[in-house]
């Protein structure tokens, strides 16, 4: 299907689209949105690795790095980030629920179900990590 | 024989890594950006510096820096191949992608066993 045209393949015609195609309904942009929520996820990697240094480094070090998060613009793009960030989680917990075919006992399991298991596996691996980092 | 693509390979290590993406990274940026730096929870960095120097956390982390990083390394090659219109330059781009990832990844270990 894809591929230069040869003589048992034709050229398909590709209608020119705007750059700005994804600016031209909602659910577009919904779409790209979605996408790019992994430019902030990405970022908690970056927070993630400066945290794992800051602390090996020393007391200093740590303070310096709370410090400079406290920062308000990178409290601001910390909040952006996790807007983003449970954008991700919303809307992959209902994507996945629409990928699993599981058949239990001859019946479906409804989507329902996989989406208010992500719910539950998010809110327990939140809860794990969080008594790690504070009192485990 | 027809050569097997590597997108299923592909796929599943951008999946594995959107899952543990969306159970870790809202806790992590609320504790790590928010909570930790505005004095919300002051946890000592004593206490941080034993949770990560554990061997059971510290390959742990490994495989969800690596793993998120290619989740989102492999998110971003398309839709930026998709936003620009750009696909015919899949090849750079995919490089440029991955490649950050393979970095990230590396840098992400140094890290982790460096830790005293």
């Amino acid at each position: 299907m894809t591929g230069p045209p040869t003589s048992t393949r034709p050229r398909h015609y590709r209608p020119p689209v705007s750059a700005a195609w994804w600016l031209r309904k909602p659910s577009y942009l919904a779409f790209v949105l979605r996408e790019l929520s992994s430019v902030f996820v990405a970022w908690t990697v970056v927070v993630l690795l400066l945290y794992v240094r800051a602390v090996s480094e020393g007391d200093a070090e740590y303070r310096r790095l709370l410090h400079l998060l406290a920062n308000p613009w990178l409290v601001a793009l910390d909040l952006v980030a996790l807007a983003f960030a449970v954008y991700h989680s919303v809307t992959w917990f209902s994507l996945s629920a629409q990928v699993m075919v599981l058949r239990l006992r001859g019946k479906q399991v409804p989507r329902a179900a996989f989406t208010l298991g992500g719910y539950v596996a998010w809110a327990v691996a939140s809860a794990l990590v969080a008594w790690l980092l504070v009192a485990g | 024989m027809r050569s097997r693509s590597r997108e299923p390979l592909l796929w599943l290590l951008f999946s594995a890594g959107g899952v543990l993406a969306a159970l870790l990274v809202p806790v992590l940026l609320f504790l790590l950006g928010l909570a930790f730096p505005l004095k919300w929870i002051t946890p000592s960095r004593h206490h941080l510096l034993a949770v990560v120097s554990n061997p059971l956390v510290q390959i742990a982390l490994f495989i969800v820096c690596l793993l998120v990083l290619f989740h989102a390394a492999h998110r971003l090659r398309h839709v930026v191949a998709d936003m620009f219109g750009i696909r015919q330059f899949d090849g750079a781009i995919s490089v440029c992608c991955y490649g950050a990832a393979l970095v990230g990844s590396g840098i992400a270990a140094f890290l982790i066993w460096s830790v005293p």
